[in-house]
């Protein structure tokens, strides 16, 4: 069996690549996934969409994915929960506001319609929050959230119905190198496939699928914990991040109000166990920042992986010493909102070698010549 | 066929629901059709239709009851309020 792309994961960046490469013509590609659709990273995410980054590149990356987050659920068919709610972030203090003013002008510049509200603004739009200690906030409407399982499986739904072969349950094991070129890969039910290329989309095992492919990239897995509430009264459109808490919230389709904390000590590893401590550290926190929370219920609580990179920014394209393959991973909590477009890159490069995006930041290269890199702060 | 039993009373999910889930998706899994469709995500967690969405799984898909994955158990284990976990120290 012999297929012209193999890509390696079904999250929803996987799943969009294997859509984009169909839309660009291609039949004969799959998709292997060690379990099914959603079931790793993109499943356990915030859900949040956003536009406001710490360098233009990036600013425009997500702002190409926000327009086409805008009508996925027309070109997939599928209702994915997409709602431009806005993004709201927090600023405490006096060094926090004036780096969200030097940003905001930057995102502005690269297009990103998002400013500043004074904190008798954010009082007015937002009774609920408590706001001693803000200085200010950084809000851009367009901004947004979707349901993770469904933009993911819409993703996977529409690649199937193009052609693509989607193998559920079904984890590399292995794969055939000869020089600079990768042969074929085997599968946990044994079989082997050839393949013309493969796309490394692999999301927390990123780099384990790297080292099949006899090669190095630096990125590791964190543990990142989240809950969710019982349903309540809609009361919120925007997602609420305060870097100073280290949290982030929002209320979902259904109701529910789902919140995380990014615990800054967490090792790496690959461990996706819930525990008591966030629930306890998630608790002072939400209350501190929204005082009616505290007698809201939690219904669930669960864990998913970041893939980080050094500098919390996602590494996409080739590796210099080999030819048929590709990568997309790293994305260190923000693979769902730049999946869309980081997608069309790998669709481009794979099908024509070149694509219009300047995706140059964003190559292996940055890490590899020992230059210094700018780590992206805006990260909870 | 009309199936329009409530399987998850805390979600109004319909025994249609589900079963058009499973075969439009291709779900062979109790968490896809819990996190997909809402079935088992209520308050009660699918303490009261786990065992029925299962027994459609099984017969959507030919499996044997046996031989299809459980969800993953989530804390806590029943809905319980912020402020009991601001109490603990």
């Amino acid at each position: 069996m012999k297929y012209d792309v193999a890509i390696i994961g079904g999250g929803v960046i996987g799943s969009a690549i294997a859509y984009n490469l169909t839309k660009q013509g291609m039949k004969n590609i799959a998709v292997f996934e060690k379990s099914y659709i959603a079931s790793g990273a993109t499943g356990r995410c915030g859900g949040g969409i956003r536009q406001q980054w710490a360098s233009p590149e990036n600013c425009k990356l997500a702002i190409r994915s926000v327009k086409l987050f805008e009508s996925l659920d027309d070109e997939l068919d599928y209702k994915t929960e997409y709602y431009q709610g806005g993004y709201l972030l927090l600023a405490y203090g006096d060094d926090e506001m004036h780096q969200f003013d030097k940003n905001v002008k930057m995102q502005r510049n690269a297009g990103v319609p998002v400013r500043i509200l004074n904190t008798s603004e954010i009082k007015s739009m937002y009774p609920f929050l408590n706001l001693d200690g803000v200085s200010c906030g950084a809000y851009c409407p367009t901004d947004g959230h979707a349901n993770p399982m469904l933009v993911n499986q819409a993703y996977a739904n529409a690649a199937r119905r193009n052609g693509a072969k989607i193998h559920l349950f079904t984890e590399v094991k292995s794969i055939k190198r000869d020089g600079n070129r990768l042969i074929s890969l085997k599968t946990s039910d044994g079989q082997e496939y050839e393949t013309g290329c493969i796309i490394n989309a692999a999301g927390g095992f990123s780099s384990e699928i790297a080292e099949m492919a006899g090669i190095s990239v630096p990125t590791r897995s964190q543990r990142h914990e989240a809950l969710i509430t019982e349903p309540l009264e809609h009361f919120m459109d925007p997602l609420i991040i305060s870097f100073h808490h280290h949290i982030y919230f929002r209320q979902t389709m259904h109701g529910s109000v789902l919140m995380g904390y990014g615990d800054a000590n967490e090792p790496y590893s690959h461990n996706v166990e819930s525990s008591i401590e966030f629930l306890k550290t998630m608790s002072r926190q939400i209350t501190s920042l929204v005082p009616g929370m505290k007698k809201v219920k939690i219904v669930r609580q669960w864990a998913g992986s970041y893939n980080m990179t050094p500098d919390a920014q996602p590494i996409i394209g080739k590796m210099p010493e080999l030819e048929n393959y590709y990568q997309a991973i790293g994305f260190s909590g923000h693979g769902l909102m730049l999946a869309p477009a980081v997608a069309e890159i790998i669709a481009d490069l794979v099908t024509n070698g070149k694509t219009d995006y300047d995706y140059s930041g964003l190559t292996i290269e940055r890490f590899l010549s020992g230059k210094d890199f700018s780590t992206e702060k805006a990260v909870v | 066929m009309d199936n329009s039993n409530i399987i998850c009373r805390c979600e109004d999910i319909t025994e249609d629901e589900i079963r058009q889930a499973i075969r439009e998706n291709g779900f062979t899994t109790i968490d896809e059709v819990r996190k997909n469709i809402r079935a088992g995500m209520g308050m009660c967690q699918g303490r009261t239709c786990q065992a029925l969405v299962r027994r459609i799984l099984s017969e959507e898909t030919g499996k044997k009851p046996e031989e299809i994955l459980p969800p993953k158990n989530r804390q806590p284990s029943k809905p319980t309020e912020i402020s009991v976990f601001l109490e603990e120290k």
